[in-house]
């Protein structure tokens, strides 16, 4: 810990609040505008110069989810629900599955070392790395050939190789800052390799799982191009459906837009604080810890 | 890496071991500590042979045949290397290389320059930090797809903002996507938006991890700022900014969702970057072997950039300042 006294970094005092309260306000205006946009009416919206002070409306979360006609009959669902329930029941199956896999390779690759273990890596990286469009062009002809696209078990299989790079090398960095010595005393003391690993080594990184968790999950919620290609109207996910909406005829409903918009990034946002003090080894696949 | 010996058996279980081991024979031989390793990652490497390297090579073998995904039905046709000699040789395919490159050149330098002054600004304990940090870090985790509607709506000619504004100052309609300069800086502006943020944490990163005592020692000896700056800060986020480049390179250059949402690759085809144009040959043309043969080249770019950053990764640990 001593580290940590030694870099401790310098102060400042309000006159900086105030300049990058400014500063992080502007840069975060193109967000606010949208979520701003969505609780107004179709006549705020559009009003020029823009309104900051406004009576909320809630019309276009409602509009998200239903549609009512012209001539006033039912209120007809949109399909959002469904969008919005398998963009998380795809995104939490492949995660999980992901994880589970991940985690015990990572901790192999972390404490088994293979002969070629940092090929075996650095291959593992390279499928995140490359364009998606790239492996997706076969993948597109082996879905039609076994009828896998527009299914469930298609994208999330997809979705786990997808999201396994990611936690392989997410998982290993948490191993991988462990402190060995506790291990190796919980060895001498004849603790079979699978407590060591259950109950000495997992615990440790609990936090480091959630966090990889989340990260992918995040990111299988946006992921865009996959879900674009191989999903069908029963499995279609919110941001395929949401660059949908914008290509209709209809003209753009800023309000609409807004609302579905706000409704698919508030989460990531707020999930996003949450993870601020893993957020630089998140976004590096944990290349990078400090 | 120290390499751990796996198990130190207890000397009581020694001699028991080898004996029920043999009597289990083949999950005894499976289960051996040796093979611990390779057993945990079997798993992993199995689902991504199937879910991408097979689909790879697949690819790899279209590449030589003149084949359409849309008819399955069509046995693919033998063409050799035509693919990959009609991928070099087109004017068209070099055109979208350089539209990627302008475009990754200019969001990344923003990104750079945008994500240093961010972390100077961040580089310092102040109150409610946590916070505004929050608000500059946030566009970096939202959907690529989100943020092309994003702008697609402030560009939007009547009722974008951003024309409005431009309109107020000089009174003539500000049309954003309608010539090819404008729209390639369009989505500059929205990539470097979104991306400049992911600059600023690394160099964050490295700002923060300098020793306190260097720069008390540099006001002992009265250092000015600019040559504090070059000797002491610069060091420490030398590697990172290396890192943030290339990595910042490699996913610029797949660019994909922000040009196919916000521009769809116009005007013309001014903004058609090699991912969208390879989405194009594969899934409207349907060149599925054309296709395969391009990717097969990017892919190669793609390796080259990732080994070059994890070398740095490797040179940024052997480091003696970290």
């Amino acid at each position: 810990m001593s580290k940590r006294e030694v870099r401790s970094i310098g102060q400042a005092g309000w006159g900086r609040t105030l300049g990058a309260a400014a500063i992080s306000i502007v840069y975060f205006f193109p967000v606010l505008f949208i979520i701003l946009t969505a609780f107004k009416t179709r006549q705020d919206a559009l009003a020029w110069p823009m309104k900051f002070i406004f009576t909320p409306t809630f019309t276009n979360f409602v509009s998200v989810f239903f549609r009512t006609t012209v001539e006033g009959g039912a209120a007809e669902s949109t399909g959002f629900g469904l969008y919005f329930f398998n963009s998380l029941f795809i995104g939490g199956s492949s995660v999980l599955l992901a994880l589970l896999i991940g985690t015990s390779a990572a901790y192999a690759f972390s404490r088994f070392p293979l002969r070629g273990n940092d090929t075996y890596l650095f291959m593992i990286l390279t499928t995140r790395m490359m364009p998606p469009i790239i492996a997706i062009i076969p993948i597109f002809v082996l879905f039609r050939i076994f009828g896998l696209s527009g299914t469930y078990v298609g994208i999330i299989a997809l979705y786990t190789a997808f999201n396994l790079p990611f936690s392989i090398w997410m998982v290993k960095s948490f191993f991988d800052d462990l402190d060995r010595d506790i291990e190796d005393a919980a060895r001498m003391d004849g603790s079979s390799e699978w407590r060591v690993f259950r109950n000495i080594c997992l615990p440790q990184v609990y936090a480091g799982l959630a966090a990889t968790f989340v990260f992918a999950i995040i990111l299988t919620w946006n992921e865009f191009v996959f879900a674009l290609l191989l999903t069908g109207t029963q499995t279609r996910t919110v941001p395929v459906q949401i660059v949908r909406t914008i290509g209709g005829s209809m003209g753009v409903d800023w309000g609409l837009l807004s609302a579905l918009e706000t409704l698919f990034i508030i989460p990531v946002v707020l999930v996003t604080f949450a993870l601020q003090n893993q957020l630089l080894r998140g976004v590096t696949f944990g290349t990078i810890r400090r | 890496m120290t390499t751990l010996t796996p198990v130190q058996t207890p000397p009581d279980t020694l001699a028991a071991v080898p004996a029920r081991r043999s009597a289990r024979g083949f999950l005894g031989w499976i289960m051996a500590p040796e093979r611990r390793g390779p057993l945990l990652v079997v798993p992993a490497i199995a689902t991504l042979v199937v879910v991408n390297l097979f689909p790879l090579l697949w690819s790899y073998g279209l590449s030589f045949f003149n084949y359409n995904a849309k008819r399955l039905a069509v046995p693919p046709r033998w063409v050799g290397l035509d693919n990959y000699v009609d991928v070099f040789t087109d004017p068209e395919v070099w055109g979208r290389f350089q539209n990627t490159a302008i475009i990754v050149i200019g969001s990344v330098t923003i990104q750079l320059i945008v994500g240093f002054l961010l972390a100077l600004l961040f580089s310092r304990e102040f109150p409610l930090r946590r916070y505004l940090l929050m608000l500059v870090l946030a566009p970096m985790m939202l959907s690529l797809s989100a943020v092309g509607v994003f702008f697609k709506l402030f560009y939007e000619p009547t009722f974008g903002f951003i024309p409005r504004i431009v309109q107020t100052f000089t009174g003539e309609p500000f049309i954003i996507l309608d010539t090819p300069v404008k729209a390639t800086i369009a989505i500059v502006c929205a990539d470097a938006w979104m991306w400049s943020p992911f600059v600023m944490l690394l160099v964050l990163a490295g700002l923060v991890s300098v020793p306190k005592y260097l720069y008390e020692a540099a006001e002992i000896d009265r250092a000015g700022a600019w040559r504090r700056f070059r000797t002491i800060t610069f060091p420490y986020i030398r590697s990172l900014l290396l890192l943030a480049l290339l990595f910042r390179t490699i996913e610029t250059f797949k660019i994909f969702d922000v040009p196919y949402v916000l521009t769809e690759g116009g005007p013309g085809t001014a903004t058609e970057t090699v991912s969208v144009y390879l989405f194009r040959v594969a899934f409207n043309y349907f060149q599925t072997g054309r296709a395969s043969a391009l990717g097969y080249v990017v892919l190669f770019g793609v390796i080259v950039l990732t080994s070059l950053y994890l070398y740095a990764i490797q040179s940024r640990r052997s480091e003696p300042a970290q």
